[in-house]
């Protein structure tokens, strides 16, 4: 589903991505996780060219992310992304939040868009709040929303960028279960966490990430309880 | 005072004052295409569009309007050779002259827009025109509203330097009634007063559209 071969990512002089290679298949979910300043964001920002990587190739779903005939717009439609500070468009109200990419890059009615985004705001348990702007909603209803918008693309891969780091503690819980739900139902997704529980419990596989490059990966099993290098378990160490 | 002489000239200011009026608007119509199109130049990320949009804003902040306007209906029928006609060449040198202020104002609101709208539109597929339409500039044109008001106070009262083309409006109709008559004060005061009340009445109505404004964003709902 999605390769990535050799990726580096400088800005200026400094090499945030030193070369990463990675390989997600259909409807796995992989947890980044790693300290700040690692580079997790970025590798995840390279996926859709929010940042344009240095050199290196990506091929998402058998179409090459990178280089110049690359159709950025046509791979993003195919990649939804949720941002840790949710990025909902303040003036439209929920059910329009969800209902304008349909609409507009996918050329979908406005019946059709509307009945979309019913239903996912049925799924993420937000009907009442269809009409609400994003002002009036709480961090986890507004990142509930943002997951939604991004669904009703009905993208092929979803990146998580930190989509719980700067909620309250008590509404993590209802944006990761929306996360589950999504990852039992077949999505392949690319999740940079926090959430050690998330990773363990969700994960298929866990890549640890330091230093712009994945230093180690394996099952949650091997990650959490077994991490080969001293690196890992430092931090897992000051994590857990 | 004589409150006679002027209840007599009131109803010929007033109509020069519509004809101000109509003036700024149209000015400040064209301000507002010119600038638009002048602030998404400047921000395209193209070198060539940014720079023309740069010369623009700067050439006509950076000199008086009242030679913009001898240019244009002075300088520019010479080199082109043709007939100006006065409001014509008023209307033009106003909306010109506006646009580069409206570019800056537009430019500011775009860039106070968190760059994550941008990026959250684009994740989405959108292309970076749709991000704009849809996401940016409705975003950024309320943000725009307040200062968009003072250029129209500031255009209705730089309307008046048309007066040099002699373009019949409040200032010019003032000078006409003054060569005939010893009763200058009570001329200007009316004039002054007049351009008064159009200014008061643009801001009352500006301070009104905002607040509306506002309840569609939310905020005052919730409270």
């Amino acid at each position: 589903m999605i390769v990535v071969r050799n990726l580096h990512k400088k800005f200026g002089n400094l090499e945030v991505l030193k070369g990463i290679n990675c390989h997600v298949k259909e409807k796995e979910v992989v947890c980044i996780i790693g300290p700040s300043g690692s580079g997790k964001s970025t590798f995840l920002r390279c996926l859709n060219r929010l940042e344009e990587p240095t050199s290196g190739e990506i091929i998402i779903d058998n179409i090459p992310v990178t280089g110049d005939k690359a159709n950025v717009n046509l791979i993003r439609q195919e990649v939804g992304m949720v941002f840790q500070r949710f990025n909902l468009f303040p003036h439209l109200t929920a059910l329009e939040n969800i209902m304008l990419a349909p609409m507009k890059v996918r050329k979908k009615s406005r019946k059709e868009a509307k009945e979309i985004a019913e239903e996912l705001l049925a799924k993420i348990g937000l009907t009442d709040k269809k009409d609400a702007y994003p002002e009036q909603l709480s961090g986890g209803q507004q990142q509930r929303v943002a997951i939604a918008r991004a669904l009703a693309m009905k993208p092929k891969v979803m990146l998580f960028d930190e989509p719980t780091s700067s909620l309250d503690p008590e509404v993590v819980g209802e944006v990761l279960n929306v996360m589950k739900t999504l990852a039992k139902e077949g999505m392949t997704m690319i999740v940079v966490t926090h959430e050690m529980g998330f990773a363990r419990e969700v994960g298929d596989r866990v890549i640890f990430m330091d230093d712009g490059c994945f230093l180690e990966e394996g099952t949650p099993d091997e990650i959490f309880n077994n991490p080969k290098y001293e690196r890992t378990r430092a931090f897992l160490s000051k994590i857990l | 005072m004589r409150w006679d002489f002027i209840i007599e000239i009131f109803p010929k200011l007033l109509r020069a004052s519509v004809l101000t009026l109509e003036l700024t608007i149209a000015g400040i119509s064209i301000g507002i295409v010119i600038g638009l199109i002048a602030s998404l130049m400047r921000i395209s990320g193209i070198k060539l569009f940014s720079v023309i949009a740069k010369i623009y804003v700067d050439f006509f902040r950076g000199t008086p309007l009242l030679v913009q306007i001898a240019i244009i209906h002075y300088a520019l029928p010479v080199i082109f050779d043709y007939v100006p006609v006065a409001i014509v060449s008023g209307v033009i040198a106003l909306g010109i002259n506006s646009g580069a202020y409206v570019a800056e104002i537009f430019r500011a609101g775009i860039q106070s827009i968190d760059k994550g709208q941008m990026e959250a539109a684009r994740s989405l597929g959108m292309t970076w025109g749709q991000a704009m339409r849809y996401i940016i500039l409705p975003q950024a044109f309320k943000v725009s509203i307040p200062p968009l008001g003072n250029e129209f106070i500031a255009l209705l009262k730089d309307s008046s330097l048309v007066s040099i083309i002699a373009v019949e409006e409040l200032m010019t109709t003032g000078r006409l009634i003054m060569g005939k008559t010893p009763l200058v004060a009570e001329i200007w005061f009316s004039v002054a007063m007049l351009y008064l009340v159009m200014t008061s009445t643009i801001a009352v109505l500006v301070n009104y559209v905002e607040r509306r404004l506002q309840i569609g964003d939310s905020s005052q709902k919730s409270a």
